[in-house]
């Protein structure tokens, strides 16, 4: 039988979501239910004087109103789930309602629930709040000044944490020829998954059980918190996720509305369902990115780097969520040096609380921050000894015979052959042709650029004993139940919890290629904490790797037991049978044999098992990773700069992206699709704004700039496979590989384009109106 | 057009044909097409993503024109007729265009995905061999976060060449 794996099959999930039969969490409808909406904060920073909720108390339809008081002693607060060691970091009380005080506009100050949606937003209106509004703000460097307003007693100076790692002394840049130094702010994003957030939560008294359908990309993550902040056993807590609509890192945090609406549930003895409005995804789903960056890159005029240095101050907003203290921190730092042979890097990272929406992981989390400050740098050090930027990174990028390789921060990349991808690339993109045309329409006075990213990115989060050495509250392994049952038909039980990327068809390869079944006779279920046994989730690029790994363990295992059973059917040795085609036969006598379905029957009869062979067959593995797995690739983009008005042309995009074997390449090639326009859409659209008082001034879609169809070319795209050697499946990841490269291949590209205007940087998004500035600025006429 | 009565509960009556269907539904004057359609008649293909009109998530046909459910107040599509994405699924399998977005992996986590259908089918009535450039344009209004677009343009060019 031809194997399933790397075809482009069409995916298992799509018939159910495309005819609109998904099962979203706002599809949920139960006998009883009644709906929550929450009065927020309309002010960045103030002291709650008194709360009235006595008109809204006696309105036709309202259950309940509760304030931050009326739930002090009842539920625990919010955890923070990622402490990085040696970082002095003050894990602050975060309460699902406020009291006494607000720190963000759409901190939640009461929650109301009614018989209808429409009345409890009604009733929000009624609730009347006396404020004593506080200076704040939502800048992490204004809020580090001895003068700014504090935003919690435990954290003076506004410091959350402060964090420092790699080694980079000052004489590795006294001595180098060149250091380029830049400050860069990576601008804050809003993740906005077309599906909102939304929780439905369910009560049954007579058993104590608490059902939650949630959108959730862990949902066992979820139960743990939840549990712990409800004073509910684990065991009674059930949280079901079945399809979620987009997710990128923003349902992975723990958030103040579960936990509300799974209390009103108990408390009221009815389901309470709440949805997030998208101006309450705004303002209070965790936001993406937003440091500022001083960073210092070191090398000599032959294009060899020395050193790199970054000081990071990371507004982590105005409670530390979920992961968020991982994120600027071990995914950020650790893999500074990138793709390249630097041998000192460091990063001093500060973690500062501000008046803003709390931010967490988005698409990449970490990654595509330290990928673009030094795929930025390299490009103006480049420019500073005056040598094509391709030529700097092949000069530095590590080379094959050098792997595993071990980087200045000490991580171990398991695989990579970086030059071969940029070859691929450039030849992809006829490279040198393309300098001699842009020297040409140059002179004819137009504005064209090429951009070039080499990254390397850390994926497969992650071996449990580097998680907890690194301060992660969580084990990062995954579980995986295969159940075959007896007609020969399979389910799978994954820990894993895709929201889009398809599992349910790359998983189903996996088992399918494996017991030589058909795609078809294979189930994968996934997100509900009650049918599976454990997971953590679907995040940092770990899904095939580590839980496409844990399955292809336990489906190993159901082989071996089936092979027991066969050999014992065939009355030959154990050592003696093949499995082939579907069939268990007996070495160089193909005749004698029998069927997988055979042997799953025999397997549930029992009627005649070898001796200690239990009944049944199912494969079961907790599996945990070895190490990280490192995607890699480089990616190029083609752009043209409208002299007269600043707007950028994507022109043409290129994307050469590693992630060990493909399993799927339809599959692969959508993610790389979605994650390149996300990254672009940092580097030409995005962008949250706040403004001095720390209101949220890109609170709708009408104001933050969301990447449409038109925007964008046909991408050329393209796989080098260096399997990973150290999971069954020679797998890596391939998730966030397109936003972490897009966004500085984009600005580079940008950057090119604009070198006859002496134009350094421009802080992004490169809008219409920034880069016609920067050209009137930069002065010089083309 | 129906006499537009309100009850004493404060809702009224509203008479439209919804996928071939006559239904009379009763309701608030305030409520949005779009919530009545998901949790009135229980047509859940139908999703919401901004209810300001912008993200195109909740898109169905109002007499054959596409129009945004939720900014649209049930009361006003008295008498009208809306198709949603179960009306246009077929009974047994899927419709060519549905067929198409599966076979171009034109969709990822399917949440604007019954909305894209909607678009796709829409376009391809007045403009049955769009160029890529008409259908980047004509998608201009539906945001979708996961798949980048193309292989939703690459679903609507293989319909329509499969149906030329």
């Amino acid at each position: 039988m031809a194997t399933v794996l790397g075809q482009r099959l069409r995916r298992k999930e799509d018939p159910r979501l495309i005819t609109g039969k998904g099962q979203y969490t706002d599809d949920v409808q139960l006998p009883g239910l009644v709906y929550a909406s929450i009065l927020r904060s309309p002010h960045a920073h103030a002291r709650i004087l008194r709360v009235d909720a006595s008109l809204a108390r006696e309105m036709d339809g309202v259950l309940a109103v509760y304030t931050g008081e009326d739930l002090e002693g009842k539920l625990g607060t919010i955890p923070t789930a990622w402490l990085p060691p040696d970082s002095d970091i003050r894990t602050v009380p975060h309460s699902a309602l406020a009291v006494h005080r607000v720190r963000y506009v759409g901190d939640g100050v009461a929650l109301v629930v009614a018989s209808s949606r429409s009345i409890a937003e009604d009733a929000l209106d009624v609730i009347s709040v006396d404020y004593e509004v506080l200076p704040g703000t939502a800048d992490q460097e204004i809020a580090m000044k001895p003068d700014a307003a504090q935003l919690h007693e435990d954290a003076p100076g506004n410091v959350a944490f402060h964090w420092q790692v790699g080694h980079a002394p000052d004489d590795v840049f006294a001595h180098a020829e060149v250091t380029v130094r830049q400050r860069i702010r990576q601008q804050r994003l809003i993740p906005n998954p077309m599906e909102p957030r939304s929780a439905v939560a369910q009560y049954n008294e007579s058993t104590g059980d608490m059902t939650i359908w949630a959108t959730s990309q862990n949902p066992h993550i979820h139960r743990f918190l939840l549990s712990g902040i409800l004073g509910i056993p684990e065991h009674k807590v059930r949280i079901v996720a079945i399809d979620v609509g987009g997710g990128f890192g923003a349902k992975i945090a723990c958030y103040p509305d579960e936990a509300l609406v799974a209390f009103a549930a108990r408390e009221l003895g009815r389901p309470v369902k709440w949805t997030e409005s998208r101006r309450e995804h705004f303002l209070v789903t965790t936001h993406g990115r937003d440091h500022i960056e001083d960073i210092e890159l070191a090398g000599n005029r032959d294009g060899t780097l020395v050193g790199i240095r970054v000081k990071v101050l990371a507004n982590m907003g105005a409670y530390l969520s979920t992961a968020a203290p991982g994120v600027p921190t071990i995914l950020f730092a650790l893999i500074l040096p990138g793709p390249y042979t630097i041998p000192y890097a460091a990063a001093d990272v500060y973690g500062v609380f501000t008046n803003s929406t709390p931010t967490d992981a988005y698409r990449g989390a970490g990654r595509p921050e330290a990928t673009y400050l030094l795929e930025r740098m390299v490009d103006l050090f480049a420019r500073e000894i005056g040598m094509d930027p391709v030529e700097v990174r092949r000069k530095n990028l590590i080379p094959r015979h050098q792997f595993p390789y071990h980087n200045a921060m000490g991580l171990e990349y398991d695989s990579g052959n970086y030059h071969l991808a940029l070859d691929k690339a450039l030849e992809m993109a006829g490279y040198e042709e393309f300098r001699r045309e842009q020297s040409r329409l140059r002179e004819e006075g137009k504005l064209v650029g090429i951009g070039c990213t080499t990254y390397v990115e850390i994926c497969g989060l992650g071996p449990s004993q580097v998680a907890g050495a690194v301060g992660f509250q969580g084990g990062l392994w995954e579980s995986s139940q295969v159940r075959v049952h007896p007609t020969g038909k399979v389910t799978v039980f994954t820990g894993s919890s895709p929201h889009g990327q398809g599992e349910e068809t790359t998983f189903a390869q996996i088992v399918a290629d494996r017991l030589h079944i058909p795609m078809a006779d294979v189930e994968i279920v996934h997100g509900d904490t009650d049918r599976i046994s454990m997971g953590w989730g679907t995040y940092g690029s770990r899904s095939t790797p580590v839980g496409g790994s844990a399955l292809a363990v336990a489906t190993e295992r159901v082989v071996e037991k089936a092979k027991k059973i066969a050999a014992h059917m065939l009355e030959i040795g154990e050592s003696d049978v093949e499995f082939d085609e579907g069939r268990f036969h007996a070495k160089g006598a193909p005749g004698r044999s029998v069927s997988f379905q055979d042997v799953t029957l025999q397997a549930y009869l029992a009627w005649n098992l070898p001796a200690g062979v239990e009944p049944a067959l199912e494969g079961r593995a907790f599996y945990d990773p070895v190490n990280f797995t490192y995607s890699f690739g480089t990616h190029l983009a083609l752009v043209e700069v409208d002299k007269d008005t600043g707007e950028v042309e994507l022109k043409r995009y290129i994307a050469v992206d590693d992630c060990g074997r493909v399993l799927n390449p339809l599959i692969a090639e959508g993610q790389v699709h979605g994650g390149i326009v996300q990254g672009v859409g940092q580097a030409l659209y995005e962008g949250a704004i706040y403004d001095e008082d720390g209101q949220l001034m890109t609170g709708t879609f009408m104001d933050y700039a969301m990447p449409k169809a038109r925007f964008f070319p046909t991408f050329e795209t393209a796989f080098t496979e260096t399997p990973s050697p150290h999971n069954p499946l020679g797998v890596k990841g391939i998730g966030e590989t397109g936003t972490i490269a897009s966004t500085p291949t984009v600005v580079n590209a940008v950057m090119d384009a604009l070198q006859p205007f002496g134009v350094r940087d421009i802080p992004m998004p490169l809008t219409p109106e920034r880069v016609w500035g920067a050209m009137q600025k930069g002065g010089m006429e083309a | 057009m129906s006499d537009a009565v309100i009850s004493a509960s404060g809702r009224t009556p509203v008479r439209m044909e919804v996928n071939g269907v006559a239904e009379t539904v009763y309701v608030e004057p305030r409520w949005l097409l779009s919530d009545v359609l998901r949790h009135q008649l229980g047509l859940t293909g139908t999703h919401v993503g901004c209810e300001q009109g912008v993200c195109g998530v909740c898109t169905v046909l109002l007499d054959g024109v596409l129009v945004r459910s939720c900014l649209l107040f049930a009361v006003q599509v008295d008498g009208h007729r809306v198709t949603t994405i179960e009306g246009v699924t077929p009974d047994e399998g899927l419709s060519p265009i549905q067929a198409s977005f599966q076979r171009h992996h034109g969709l990822q986590c399917g949440f604007c995905t019954p909305a894209m259908v909607l678009t796709a089918e829409a376009l391809l009535r007045t403009h049955p061999n769009p160029s890529e450039a008409d259908i980047r344009d004509a998608f201009s209004g539906n945001i979708c976060r996961c798949t980048g677009y193309q292989f939703i343009v690459d679903a609507i060019r293989g319909c329509s060449e499969e149906e030329r």
